[in-house]
């Protein structure tokens, strides 16, 4: 079962003005789940794109099965026996799974004019059946969950005999449940012998996949770990290249602090009942819970984004109505969501654009003129206090690390004065050193008076931050604990306490 | 006014490289920065220059002072069309009643002035109001009953076409009679000056759309909307109330031009106006602003405009048939976008 598959030794790649890869070594056995893992500009892509054929490595040696290869295009890395399974997924949701999988591969019949259907779903249905998988090769990708289509996406990725398989972030859209299933196509796949190039910024599933773990950072090899024996805190400590200072943990709030927002009884037709809670003045009230247990629900329907079917919100003991996020932002409430590239900012326009956005009208004259060389110097006062990395103002958005594209959204808000923000998922898709500046800039934030509701998946995120903790599950609260009684078990207990939770229909 | 604005935020370069990693982009503020980020305008005026000496040595007719300010007065209808459109594009919407909305406007003004009487300022006024109710009720189709732009505004474009044949009874309504209403687009308004006032019309409305879209907060609106609706509306812009401003700016422009058509013709012809709307949006589309919304110019739409006049007259004088002069304008379209996702592959 050990033989060597794939070896990378001294790889380097050199971008005109960035070193991308520095002298990288990697090896893969078969049967293997190896861990890469870095911030964002480490360089785990550019290796990616090398053994994909996207790029070509300026030194350094690939070996497959021991023979040295030269991988000059992703035919080449394809015939080789690798595939990589993207972060986005690139299915056809109006196309059947097995057409998906089968895409350009077809078997022709009636003089080449017609795709034979039943050879399609034949092929797909006896993969599936290899590879342990329950779904239909006839369904519309388009229906599955984004765990099932992940699942295709793996399965086409091994119709071609990939014996290396390498996965982006394979779990970035998926609940824990469909995570789990996920694992456990990847422990199968290791029975057979593949090999797996696993990437992903979420350390703690390493420890229940991986085997070994890979560190690289500012592209160059750091150190090679066996998952199981490894503290995670080193590894990350390698990952920035610098000790993580110990975790502190925040004391509640008393309870004698003016008390900002009160929401009661707040229910929607879908999915929320009766949620209520309450939200100091200068408090980081944090939301736990499992996906799909409504804390986004609950963000949403109090910043005006969606609809609630019922229920009270208070603020400042005032009862206020709020249908869109405009008349939210109007009453100091700022929504940070999650997904900060579709719904947080408009990545073609610039950071002082975007800083700007929330609060034009406060810098606007009575004809409806903006003075922007005055906002322009605010943008710039957010994105020196903020330490937001970028060459000006004018820079793209675009152009900016998640981490630093996070703090733009996070300037708006405060130039727009809110008092109270609402931040889901704080930190995804940021790597392990900006989180820390985010951390920190929550913490001054509620230092400052602010008041802070934080929705976050990551549970040592919510115990390290969270004054006071809201549990949720299946839409609806059930529990409110106070930092100092609450740990990753408890937290976990209140986030099930349902009776049924987990497994997806398949 | 400082169109650069735009032009540096709008046509922006993916200027970074595409490289992984790499850092980002620095020095936007050098001039070859801001040379790139103009460059859609920079081409599509050296275009312009190059088809100017092109038309001027193929006819010796083409370089005079009364052709050329025929060619600023045929381009002024369209122009203004296109300056007010290019907001609605900007927001990634499209406006397809732009023709015979102008129509319209251009029959009830005369239904105003002529068969109503009223004072020419009022009538005129009357007129512009019509293409801004047309603006905004297609702003309101679209903001609040959801229906896409390119449906509500091709219904609103029969709607338009049918009404203005109802009103006029298919028949033309004269202005002989109007003191003065010629002279909206064919008078003199500077002495000295041989430029007729449609000419000028288009130009100060040039500078008071750049203003709108580079200076105020409309502006930023539209621009936000076009980027990332979903997160304009997050940021707490009211997209509904915006986009029928913005729709509703579109039709007070549409209203302008169907006055200046009508006053150069000096009569209103209900059945003119199909066909504008298509060249009115050609001239956005050769002036840099993207089909896909969060990016564009008014001056880029100005020289876009200019660039359509000037094909369509130098054709014309070099004697090309009409069908033909169709079949150009296509093809300038097809370079002119081309070429705009060339500098962009390139950049990105």
């Amino acid at each position: 079962m050990d033989q060597q598959l794939l070896t990378i030794n001294g790889v380097s790649k050199a971008f005109p003005g960035v070193r991308a890869l520095h002298e990288v070594n990697f090896d893969l056995t078969s049967g293997e789940v190896h861990a890469l893992v870095g911030e964002n500009g480490a360089g785990k892509s550019t290796l990616m794109k090398v053994l994909a054929g996207i790029h070509r490595p300026d030194a350094g040696t690939i070996r497959v099965d021991g023979r040295t290869v030269e991988i000059d295009g992703p035919q080449a890395a394809q015939d080789l026996g690798i595939s990589i399974i993207h972060q986005e997924l690139s299915l056809m949701p109006d196309l059947t799974i097995a057409e998906n999988i089968y895409i350009g591969r077809e078997r022709r019949r009636g003089l080449g004019f017609f795709v034979d259907e039943k050879d399609l779903n034949r092929r797909a249905g006896e993969l599936f059946e290899r590879l342990g998988i329950v779904l239909d090769p006839r369904s519309r990708v388009g229906d599955l969950l984004v765990a099932q289509q992940q699942v295709v996406e793996i399965a086409k990725a091994l119709s071609f005999d990939a014996r290396i398989l390498i996965m982006d972030e394979p779990t970035a859209a998926l609940t824990e449940s469909e995570t789990e299933t996920l694992f456990r196509l990847i422990r199968d796949l290791k029975q057979h012998g593949t090999g797996i190039i696993y990437i992903s910024h979420r350390l703690e599933e390493l420890k229940a996949v991986a085997d070994r773990i890979t560190v690289m950072r500012d592209g160059t090899y750091i150190d090679t770990l066996p998952a199981a024996e490894t503290d995670l805190r080193h590894v990350i400590s390698l990952m920035v290249g610098r000790q993580i200072r110990d975790e502190t943990r925040p004391r509640p709030k008393t309870s004698a602090t003016e008390t900002v927002l009160q929401v009661r009884g707040l229910s929607t037709k879908r999915l929320l009942r009766d949620v209520g809670f309450d939200l100091r003045k200068g408090e980081i009230l944090g939301f736990a819970g499992l996906m799909g247990a409504g804390r986004t629900e609950v963000a949403r329907a109090v910043c005006g984004a969606d609809k609630a079917d019922a229920g009270e919100i208070i603020l400042h003991g005032k009862p206020v109505a709020i249908n869109s996020p405009a008349e939210a932002a109007q009453l100091g409430i700022g929504y940070l969501s999650e997904d900060r590239k579709r719904f947080g900012l408009m990545l073609d326009q610039d950071v002082h654009f975007n800083i700007l956005i929330s609060s034009v009208q406060q810098y606007a004259n009575a004809t409806g003129l903006v003075r922007d060389e005055q906002a322009r110097l605010e943008s710039q006062r957010y994105v020196d206090t903020l330490k937001i990395k970028t060459p000006s103002i004018r820079q793209r958005t675009k152009n900016l690390s998640g981490g630093n594209q996070q703090k733009v959204v996070i300037a708006k808000w405060l130039l727009r004065d809110c008092e109270i923000l609402i931040f889901d998922e704080p930190t995804r898709g940021i790597d392990v050193g900006a989180k820390e500046e985010i951390y920190d800039l929550l913490n001054s934030l509620a230092e400052q008076g602010k008041s802070i509701i934080m929705i976050s998946s990551e549970l040592p995120e919510v115990l390290r931050l969270a004054h006071r903790i809201v549990v949720m599950c299946e839409g609806r609260v059930t529990g409110i604990l106070d930092n100092a009684d609450a740990d990753q078990e408890v937290l976990m207990d209140y986030a099930t306490r349902s009776g049924v939770h987990g497994g997806i229909a398949t | 006014m400082k169109p650069v604005d735009t032009a540096e935020r709008a046509s922006g370069g993916d200027a970074s490289g595409g490289t992984p990693g790499a850092p980002a982009e620095a020095g936007t503020r050098s001039p070859l920065g801001l040379l790139r980020r103009q460059l859609q305008q920079i081409l599509a005026f050296a275009s312009l220059i190059v088809l100017a000496g092109f038309f001027s040595i193929a006819s010796s007719n083409f370089l005079t002072w009364s052709n050329i300010s025929g060619i600023l007065l045929s381009t002024a209808v369209i122009g203004i069309l296109a300056l007010g459109t290019t907001f609605v594009i900007i927001t990634g919407g499209i406006e397809l009643s732009l023709g015979t909305g102008m129509t319209l406007a251009a029959v009830m003004t005369g239904v105003f002035l002529v068969n109503l009487g009223w004072p020419l300022a009022v009538g005129v006024a009357g007129g512009v109001l019509v293409g801004a109710l047309i603006g905004f009720i297609n702003g309101v189709n679209i903001a609040f009953l959801k229906i896409p732009p390119f449906i509500a505004t091709l219904a609103m474009m029969l709607i338009a076409e049918g009404l203005a044949l109802v009103i006029s009874d298919a028949a033309p309504i004269y202005f002989t009679d109007v003191p003065g209403f010629n002279d909206i687009s064919r008078g003199n308004l500077v002495p000295g000056l041989d430029l007729p006032n449609a000419v000028l019309i288009l130009f100060a409305l040039t500078v008071v759309g750049a203003v709108i879209l580079n200076k105020s907060i409309l502006g930023r609106y539209t621009f936000a909307i076009g980027s990332n609706e979903e997160a304009a509306g997050i940021s707490g812009i009211s997209i509904r109330k915006w986009k029928i401003i913005v729709y509703t700016l579109s039709g007070a422009f549409m209203g302008i031009a169907g006055v200046v058509l009508a006053a150069r013709l000096n009569s209103a012809q209900p059945s003119l106006g199909v066909g504008y709307e298509l060249q009115a949006i050609a001239a956005v589309v050769i002036g840099g602003t993207s089909l896909q919304g969060g990016k564009g110019s008014i001056v880029g739409t100005l020289i876009g405009a200019l660039i359509v006049g000037t094909v369509t007259n130098g054709l014309r004088i070099m004697s090309v048939p009409q069908e033909w002069q169709t079949v150009i304008i296509g093809l300038v379209i097809l370079v002119a976008v081309y070429t705009d996702i060339l500098r962009r592959g390139k950049g990105g």
